[in-house]
């Protein structure tokens, strides 16, 4: 493969993000629609930074509810027993089954906070114009795209734990308001993974290049 | 007015480069960031269509037959996955029910679909232009579209319960399983490339634009 020193960007250029076809706009400021499938052109991905971050805060937000109010009320013979998400990994821990333990704690606590940890670093970083291991950042980015639909693992736990465990008056199983929260946390870290641009991290170099 | 050719944009940094023509079962990486650029199937329209297809069946059938039933102390009950999403929905939780339903059904039917109308129209040259716009449908509902979280999340609800009644797994969880496999195979074997090599372009374009 042969590679330009340039970016696209650099050369006038913009990629379409739904077919990869390069453009050369009239207008660099207002590209307009794709020639080829008609989306919308942008050479860099619309307040790619402010929207990340108003997620990442939103989300982090969410994060606390989620894990300090019950996500399962479970009611056996007139007595209601409330779980938290860590209160629910602590009980599959308790009842022997560790790797399932594991697998939910790491899913609904360590990959969200995780996510808020990467992309608030991602931002941060490209604020500051930082240069270095643009690699690894990337994979990094990467990294969060992928096992953020992973988080979800708890919400379709406690679906069907709910769908399926109605045996009144015997045992029955309601969702608790920490359900909605831990969503909103993988929905709003999810769009926040989209929304930030991964051509920013590269930008810095490519600025620092050029200007000396 | 540029012509593209085989000139492409690396989608995660950006860098211009020239694509060599690949042969099937090539990668093309991007020197800088090392993000995968194309790969080249040897049937990059027919097998997914196949695919998409045994999908579409999958689909039905996982979304109605019953997932897991439980019996205790005569108590018989089950659960499917639109079942799962309308409890949630009575119980109070709206909202959860909702995401849940998006991610269960909904995005993964879209993307079933949408892929469905865009293999079938793209097979007789030149491909309308409106297919576009679906395929930008079909990509944004894939993220969304969480088959295999769910198979993972009603293996655990299923050992969750188990310690309480006795469970059976039905069709349905073997379908969502069948669907985990199926979506990957379209992801592998699918190339949107050979899409848009086949779309007739849309007038209005940033050349229009002053």
């Amino acid at each position: 493969m042969t590679a330009t020193a340039l970016t696209a960007a650099q050369a006038g250029l913009v990629s379409c993000e739904t077919c990869a076809l390069l453009s050369r706009p009239a207008d660099a400021a207002e590209p307009g629609h794709c020639r080829r499938c008609g989306a919308k052109l942008e050479s860099r991905r619309h307040h790619s930074i402010q929207y990340t971050w108003a997620l990442v805060v939103a989300a982090a937000i969410c994060y606390i509810p989620a894990n300090v109010l019950p996500v399962l009320n479970t009611t056996t013979l007139g007595s209601t027993d409330s779980d938290t998400i860590m209160g629910g990994v602590a009980l599959l821990y308790t009842t022997g089954s560790w790797p399932l333990a594991l697998i939910v704690l790491v899913a609904s606590v360590m990959v969200p906070l995780g996510k808020l940890i990467a992309l608030s670093y991602l931002l941060i970083s490209v604020q500051r114009g930082s240069i270095q291991s643009n690699r690894e950042r990337t994979r990094l980015y990467r990294l969060v795209e992928f096992i953020g639909r992973w988080s979800m693992l708890d919400v379709f736990v406690d679906t069907f734990t709910v769908a399926l465990i109605q045996l009144q008056p015997l045992m029955s199983v309601e969702p608790g308001p920490g359900v909605l929260f831990f969503a909103a946390v993988v929905v709003l870290t999810m769009i926040a993974a989209e929304s930030f641009d991964p051509r920013l991290i590269w930008d810095s170099s490519a600025r620092g290049r050029h200007h000396v | 007015m540029t012509d593209p050719g085989e000139t492409v944009a690396c989608p995660e940094c950006d860098l211009l480069q020239h694509l060599p023509e690949l042969a099937p079962g090539d990668k093309a990486r991007c020197p800088r960031c090392g993000n995968t650029l194309a790969s080249q199937a040897s049937e990059p329209i027919d097998v997914p269509l196949a695919l998409t297809l045994a999908a579409a069946v999958v689909f039905i059938i996982a979304n109605t037959a019953s997932l897991m039933g439980l019996s205790a102390v005569g108590h018989h009950a089950s659960t499917t996955i639109p079942g799962g999403a309308l409890e949630m929905w009575l119980q109070g939780e709206m909202l959860t029910a909702v995401v849940v339903a998006f991610c269960a059904i909904i995005a993964p039917g879209g993307y079933i679909l949408f892929m469905l109308t865009v293999l079938l129209a793209v097979r007789r040259p030149p491909a309308p232009h409106w297919i576009g716009e679906l395929l930008r449908w079909a990509d944004s509902m894939q993220p969304w579209s969480m088959s295999e979280v769910m198979i993972l999340g009603i293996l655990v609800a299923l050992i969750k319960i188990a310690e309480l009644a006795t469970v059976v797994p039905g069709i349905g969880m073997y379908a969502v399983g069948g669907l985990v496999v199926l979506f990957t195979a379209i992801m592998i074997t699918f190339d949107p490339r050979e899409v848009w090599k086949r779309v007739e372009w849309t007038d209005y374009g940033a050349e229009a634009v002053r």
